[in-house]
């Protein structure tokens, strides 16, 4: 957390488009008059390994260029990495928020985040995704839950930018049913605390 | 007001060289500008330029073929970093001396080996006596401003240019821009004018020059070569007057009336203003002193505001084998020589092969620097921060 800045950092594995989810929503912000950066952890890249990206949103110019040290809303695209690595780093146990792609409930995770009194969400973005877009990327419905829990952005701003960006690569039935994604993972997000 | 995009720094880059539409771009990707020179061959192959592109097979032919179009009268660009520009090191002497003003963007990297792909200073410091000028960014919309401005300063001075952003920090990080139409850009760089025809003149280029001139030959560069820095000047004024972001050699933050004054380069020149805020905010009388201009040094405007301070940290994103400290601060230090008192001075070397360096450093840097103010001066005057001891 600095002074006037909104810091997310999204945990996934190559692959899962963790880092189209940190520019997207990146990007809507910045339709909206607000400032942003955002950009990928790179390390030895390959399918399946555990990454992190970053985005932060203010109203001022950032003019920060270190990395992201105690993030304010944590989400997680793959939650095999809860216990595998250390989701909560450099979060306040209290204020943090983190949001989990799961079809269990929320306070299931309680037990495996020892201490963390923050707002706790889940949502099942893998299960949408399949449904929607009959792929496993589950980035879309995050990013629908995020605005849900934290309601950053309005839900349309986030849905024009992600029409426009994903027309330029994508068929439209495909947009439709990232479109479709984020939608439900608006709806469907759980949310505990 | 121009419009404002978002796009990783690589691709801003290529969109700045579509705006500039060079004659020629002979270039070979290398991590961490490869996205420099992939988009912009999208922009070639969807022909959104006319620009003649030259794929090569190594940087050595990249800077080759834009050394031979640039003597021709081409207008010329090409994109490289790190072992990319150690490779055309042969090559970079050859064009200045040959005054070819050919644009190179690097998104600046570690030198191997251990082989690492991130971003430090360490290039861009190896090629600082190649005789190009040397422009480094802080940010995606100072890396976009310098790669316009690359255009005239090249020209004008005739001599080639290199601006530079941090790999992967900037490179790769997606930030707001704000943008020049193509049409506003073409009337800023305007065209391309040769200094002579390569079919009507008579004239040698690549000369033999033995004892008997070549000495000659060198004192006319360094000459020309020191006449860079009111080019600098003059064209960030004109830039200024196109887009209200004005620019100069260097940058001053909260400079004034400081005691401990930081000099830095790139990214880090950011992250050390926000401290500089929060210690203000303190009561502490620190500043910046960003330099954007490397090569060459503007010596005159850095002891314009490093001569009333009592302590000045120099940040060095490099370092040199054997040398009395890292490569800007050896600048800085030769510079302060004049100055009949001089500010105590302290070397910090940082954030080699892209280590991350936090706002609790550069606090402890100017802790540092108040410190030495109080009592007399630094207990060991070059240091590595960011480092596991």
């Amino acid at each position: 957390m600095i002074e006037n800045i909104l810091e997310i950092r999204w945990h996934g594995r190559a692959g899962q488009g963790v880092k189209t989810a940190s520019y997207l929503l990146a990007e809507a912000a910045m339709d909206l008059g607000k400032y942003i950066q955002a950009f990928p952890e790179y390390g030895p890249e390959r399918m399946g390994a555990p990454m992190a990206a970053y985005t932060r949103i203010s109203d001022e110019k950032i003019l920060i260029h270190s990395g992201v040290e105690n993030p304010d809303i944590i989400v997680v695209i793959d939650p095999t990495l809860v216990g595998t690595i250390d989701i909560l780093k450099g979060v306040d146990l209290e204020k943090g928020i983190v949001i989990i792609n799961s079809a269990m409930e929320p306070d299931m995770f309680r037990k495996k985040l020892p201490g963390f009194k923050g707002k706790l969400a889940t949502v099942d973005a893998t299960g949408i995704a399949l449904d929607s877009i009959g792929r496993p990327i589950p980035n879309v419905p995050m990013i629908g839950a995020l605005i849900k829990v934290t309601d950053l952005l309005p839900l349309k701003s986030v849905e024009e930018k992600l029409r426009h960006k994903f027309s330029e690569k994508f068929t439209e039935k495909i947009v439709e049913g990232n479109l479709k994604a984020l939608e439900r993972g608006y709806q469907e997000v759980r949310i505990d605390g | 007001m121009g419009k404002k995009i978002a796009m990783e720094t690589n691709q801003l880059a290529a969109f700045a060289m579509a705006q500039i539409d060079p004659d020629v771009v002979a270039a070979y990707p290398i991590t961490p500008s490869t996205e420099v020179v992939q988009e912009f061959s999208k922009y070639v192959a969807n022909g959104e330029v006319t620009t003649e592109f030259v794929p090569v097979e190594s940087e050595h032919s990249a800077i080759s073929a834009c050394l031979g179009a640039a003597t021709a009268g081409a207008r010329v660009m090409t994109a490289t970093a790190s072992q990319g520009l150690a490779l055309m090191n042969e090559i970079l002497h050859i064009a200045s001396s040959s005054r070819a003003p050919i644009s190179v963007v690097v998104a600046s990297r570690a030198l191997s080996g251990p082989i690492n792909i991130h971003g430090d200073h360490m290039d861009i410091s190896s090629i600082r006596d190649a005789g190009w000028i040397i422009m480094v960014a802080e940010d995606a919309q100072e890396a976009y401003d310098n790669i316009i401005q690359s255009i005239p300063i090249a020209e004008r001075a005739r001599f080639p240019i290199i601006t530079s952003y941090d790999g992967f920090i900037t490179s790769h990080a997606v930030e707001v821009a704000e943008v020049l139409e193509k049409e506003e850009v073409q009337k800023f760089i305007g065209p391309k004018k040769p200094d002579y025809s390569v079919f009507e003149d008579k004239l040698t280029i690549g000369v033999l020059a033995l004892q008997d001139s070549y000495i000659e030959f060198k004192r006319k560069q360094a000459e020309d070569y020191d006449k860079v820095v009111d080019i600098v000047k003059q064209v960030g004024k004109e830039y200024g007057d196109l887009t209200g972001r004005y620019y100069d050699t260097i940058e001053k933050y909260m400079t004034d009336d400081a005691e401990v004054i930081m000099v830095v380069m790139g990214s880090t020149a950011g992250t050390a203003k926000v401290v500089v805020d929060q210690m203000r905010a303190e009561g502490h009388k620190v500043g910046l002193l960003k330099i954007r201009l490397f090569r060459p040094v503007p010596k005159d405007d850095i002891i314009s505001v490093l001569r009333t301070a009592d302590a000045v940290m120099v940040m060095d994103r490099a370092f040199t084998y054997g040398g009395i400290g890292g490569p800007l601060f050896e600048e800085i230090s030769a510079a302060m020589n004049d100055l009949p008192c001089r500010p105590y001075m302290a070397n910090y070397i940082y954030g080699l092969g892209g280590r991350d360096i936090k706002p609790s450093h550069i606090r402890q840097v100017f802790e540092d620097g108040l410190k030495a103010v109080k009592g007399c001066g630094f207990d060991q005057q070059i240091k590595w921060i960011t480092v596991r001891e």
